[in-house]
Parts: C-alpha cells; structure tokens; sequence
C-alpha cells in the first residue's frame, strides 16, 4: 500500500507499519485494494478537532475508527486540586454549546453529596435556563447539521435566533457562553428585572421561527435524501451502544431522564417526550426539533409560576454571605473569608447524578473524601459515547451520508475529549 | 420485593460468594463485588427479564492511594423496563490484572474501558482493544492516578535562567 508522506515522495508500507502508524487500532481490511482517508481533525464536518480514519473502496466506507483527544485538557484531573465552587468553571468549558446543562449536572452532583436542595425559586430559573441552553444547543446543531448537507441558509438564521438566547445568558451571568451561574446551593444571584420581559419576548417571537427551519427544510428534496434512510439504528442496537437522548428516542426507545427520573423538579412541568421509530437520521432531527416545541412548553410554564423568595438556601458553611453583610458582621467576614479560601467539606461518599443534556445523558460521578476538594470527578458525556457508535453506523454507506451521521448524532468534542 | 432487594437475591442465587458489601448513600444502591464474577453478573442483569439492565451508563475508576486495595472500578447501568440504576463497584489491587472485560455483554463497554485504561492504567482482561485514546502514544503515567503531579511551568529567574531552560522540553536552536 502507498501512502503520501508530505512533499512528493511516496512511501511504501507494510500492513504492519500502517496500522501502527495510523494508530487507532482499526482493522484494515484489505490494504491493497482500498484507500485510507484520514478525514480531519481540521474538517468542518467533524464538527470540531475529531479525526476519522475511513477505509474506502470507492467511495463506500468499509471501516471507520474515531480519533479523539486533540481537545484534551485534563478537567477531571484539574478538578481534583480545586474546591467544589471553584471547580465549577472547568465543566462551562466542556460542552461549550450548552454550558448551562453541564452547570446543573455538576452542581446537582455537589448538592446530592452535600444533601441539600436548591430554593424552589432558584430551582425553576434553573429550569428555564437549562431549557434555553437545550433551544441554543439544538440550533447550533441545526444549522450546522443543514450546512453539512448543503442547506446554507437555514445556519445563518439559526445562528440569529441562538445570539439572542446568548443576551439572555449575558444578562444573568455577565458572560454569553462560559456562565457559571449555577452555584452549590443556588445561583451566583437573582435574575435582573429585564430578564422576564426579554424570555416573553422570545417566546412570543420563536415558534413563527422554528416554523421557518421547518419550512426550509422538510420539503427540500436534497435534504430528504440524504437523511431519511440514512444511518438507521435499531432500538437494540442503540441501548446496546449506549446511545441517549434524541439519538435514542429517533430509535423509538421513549426514554428521558426528566421523565424517568426527574431532577431538579422536572416532574412538576407538563411536556411530551418526542419519539421517532425510524430511527435513521431524520427520526432525529424530527425528534430535535419536537424537542425545541416542548422546551418552549417548559419555559411558559417555569416563567409563569415563577416563584419570589431567595435563589440561595440559608446555609452560610455552604453558600457565601451577600457582599452588603460583610460591612457590618463579623460572622459574616469569617464565612466569607472561610468559603472562599478553603472552601466547604462535603461528606465522605460517592454518587452519581444523570441529567438530560441537550445531547443525552450527561452525568457526573462524585466522591468527596471529607476534605474541601472533590476527591475523584468524572463525567459521563453522550458525545464521548456517541463517536463510538459512528463505525457501526457508517459501514457500507458513501462518504457523503457519513457526514450526515456525524451531524445527527450531534457531537461536541469539547465534551469528547474534556 | 423493592428493586434493589431483587437484584441482591438475583445475584446471591447465581452467585452465593460474588457480593461482599452492599451500601446505600444518597439512595443510590452500590454492589461490592468480587473481581472475578464481574462478566458473569453483568451477563446476568443484562439478561434476567426481572431485573434487565440493558444500558451500561458508565465504567469509571477510582485511586484511593495510599489504601489498599488501590483502585476501584464503578460500573454504572441502568434498567429502562424497571426505571433503576444500579452501581457495581469492584477492588482491584494490581492494575495490570484488572477485571475482565464486559465487552461481549454491552458494545460500548470497549470504548469506556478504554478510557479508563489510558487515564487510570487499568487493564481490562481480555480487551485486545485498549490503547492510548484521549494522550499521544507516547505518554509516559496515567494521569488521573493520586501519585500523578498535576504538572506546572518552573519560574525562571535572572539567577537559574540556563539550569531551568536546559530542563525546559522544547526544541532548542
């Protein structure tokens, strides 16, 4: 087999060396006869720095092999030295398009290990920022899903509506993407006046638009084509590779974490989980975009029972002093000081918090040791999982409807790598 | 009967020895297993119609260094039918002789236990597949083990200037 090795000269390899060379451990299957085509790490369609190494007869894929960590910056190991507050900002940082669902995964963690519940004010602004993330996070999936499959438009209208739900974040949190707003205990702090007015105001103005993708897409022929039928994953399959989230529901398994086992007070909303039984690449679009309905339904809701009272619980070995104590309490000093040089002790034990990201299940595995930093962190990432998946469902199909894949099943490699 | 009495007299019926210590913290149900009955029990929950743990969420490892046994692995599935999540955990004293590989009962379990491997160093019997997945090839150390230094750039000053340049690994003129 010859391969190019920069500049003009070809180099001759054995089977050996290739594989060892390309090292992803991917079974060639037959060196002689088909190309190898190193697709990525810098491709638009990878959807970030991920390689794939395809074997090629013509332009049918016959083996695939995902490379990964081109992003890798150690958050679980960087997370261990830090306290549980200060470690908070390294999951903004991992799935950087839904920053807001990696906050309440993580602080969820932090507060089952504590044993403590958020106030049911801060509970439901949670609730309506995650559910904003999850609209933002299927935009971007949106438009750069329609853009792989050559629908320009649609990407740059998507891109209009999602920088509005970004104002919605710098609002509260002073930041667009990297938010930190969710605290151990509550919310770094109350939502200012201009954020009611400014959701209605996108409520009323976002299902003409959801209308308008819709309409771009689903009676383009092009598009059509090239995703239904495409990339069709059975129910089993898709538990057996550990599929979640709408990757899953597209394969007609009804399973949603909000559902199944709520979390911060999930099961008070009224929603519907979408399920497609098709379970190629157009049961999950369909299923996204079901899903961004149903997320307008939960932030109505949260908006209109928007409860007042405080964001954060009264616990001063957890939560820090408002700054306006400080002037006047001693007790209120030591808190502070004590909280953000040391940090609070969480209890001794593990647990293992799941919530439904925009992408999957994302969970965070926690153990505190009884000392102010986590003693082992560890997040489960639907991206991480889903790239694995890609082998099976790309065999025997082109290159192009590869790409296709790669869109449906909505990968971040922020969160892949971590 | 709850679920999680089920499975503990579910996996003493198959396997009398297999459970040493069963824990409840925060209502999550932990199963301390014997290193040598993981494929066997999994094979089991994944295929018993009572307790049908079809989806294997998580395998993740723990360093509590300096006790001993050393590590931990934490296997993390869940049942859609029965709505439970379920933890196994098993002791692993020697790294290099890890448990076996559950590859066979769940697709994904190659793919987790390949992180696991390059970030912990622990090897899972029988998986032909673990190599360097998110570090270069090169790599020297696990990373996430406790005895791993988090790694920082030394000061220089006007004073050790060369001495701290000459250890500094990047390529010189």
């Amino acid at each position: 087999m010859t391969i190019p090795s920069g500049g003009d000269t070809i180099q001759e390899l054995t089977v050996e060396e290739l594989r060892a060379k390309v090292g992803t451990g991917m079974e060639i299957e037959n060196a002689e006869e088909h190309m190898l085509l190193s697709m990525g790490p810098q491709h638009p369609s990878t959807h970030g720095v991920l390689r794939l190494l395809v074997e090629l007869d013509g332009e049918t894929v016959v083996n695939l092999a995902p490379d990964i960590g081109f992003l890798h910056t150690g958050v679980e190991k960087s997370m261990e030295s830090k306290t549980f507050t200060k470690a908070l900002v390294m999951t903004d940082r991992m799935d950087y398009l839904s920053p807001m669902s990696n906050n309440l995964g993580y602080i969820l963690a932090v507060e089952k290990l504590l044993g403590v519940e958020a106030t049911p004010r801060a509970q439901v602004i949670r609730v309506i920022l995650a559910e904003l993330a999850r609209i933002s996070s299927h935009l971007v999936w949106l438009g750069t899903h329609a853009l792989d499959l050559a629908a320009m438009s649609v990407f740059l209208y998507c891109f209009r509506e999602r920088e509005y739900i970004l104002d919605l974040f710098e609002m509260v949190a002073g930041q667009r993407m990297m938010v930190s707003y969710f605290r151990p205990g509550g919310l770094w702090r109350d939502l200012p006046e201009e954020f009611e007015p400014a959701v209605r105001q996108f409520l009323d103005f976002f299902p003409a638009k959801i209308a308008d993708y819709e309409a771009l897409l689903k009676n383009n022929p092009i598009f059509l084509d090239r995703t239904k039928g495409i990339g069709v994953v059975t129910a089993e399959q898709a538990m057996d590779w550990g599929l979640t989230g709408p990757s899953l529901r597209g394969s007609g398994v009804n399973w949603d974490i909000r559902k199944a086992q709520p979390y911060g007070g999930y099961e008070t909303y009224d929603f519907d989980v979408p399920v497609e039984t098709d379970g190629d690449v157009y049961a999950r679009y369909r299923c996204r975009i079901a899903e961004m309905w149903q997320s307008m339904r939960i932030i109505q809701q949260a908006m209109d029972r928007l409860p007042k009272g405080p964001v954060n619980i009264d616990d001063r070995k957890i939560v820090p002093p408002p700054r306006s104590e400080l002037g006047h309490s001693m007790e209120a000093v030591i808190h502070h000081f004590k909280l953000w040089t040391e940090g609070f002790s969480a209890p001794v034990g593990y647990v293992y918090q799941s919530i439904e990201s925009p992408r999957g299940e994302f969970a965070c595995y926690l153990r505190g040791d009884g000392g102010p930093k986590p003693a082992r962190v560890h997040f489960r990432t639907p991206s991480y999982v889903h790239v694995a998946s890609l082998p099976f469902m790309a065999k025997g199909l082109f290159v192009a409807d590869l790409v296709s894949i790669i869109g449906s099943v909505d990968i971040v490699l922020g969160e892949i790598d971590r | 009967m709850n679920a999680d009495q089920r499975v503990v007299e579910k996996i003493k019926a198959a396997f009398p020895d297999a459970i040493e210590e069963t824990n409840d913290f925060r209502g999550e149900q932990t199963l301390y297993i014997n290193k040598k009955y993981v494929k066997g029990i999994c094979q089991l929950l994944k295929s018993d119609p009572d307790l049908s743990y079809k989806f294997l969420s998580d395998i993740c490892a723990d360093d509590f260094l300096p006790e001993f046994p050393r590590f931990a692995v934490n296997y993390h599935l869940y049942s859609y039918d029965k709505n439970h999540r379920l933890r196994l955990r098993t002791w692993v004293e020697d790294p290099e002789e890890g448990p076996e590989t559950i590859s066979s009962v769940w697709a994904i379990a190659s793919w987790l236990e390949m992180e696991v491997w390059d970030l912990m160093g622990i090897r899972f019997k029988g998986n032909t597949n673990l190599r360097r997945l998110f570090l270069p090839e090169d790599w020297q150390g696990h990373p996430l083990r406790k005895d791993y230094p988090l790694g920082y750039e030394e000061v220089q000053f006007s004073f050790n200037w060369q001495e701290v340049d000459a250890k500094k690994p990047y390529a010189k003129e």
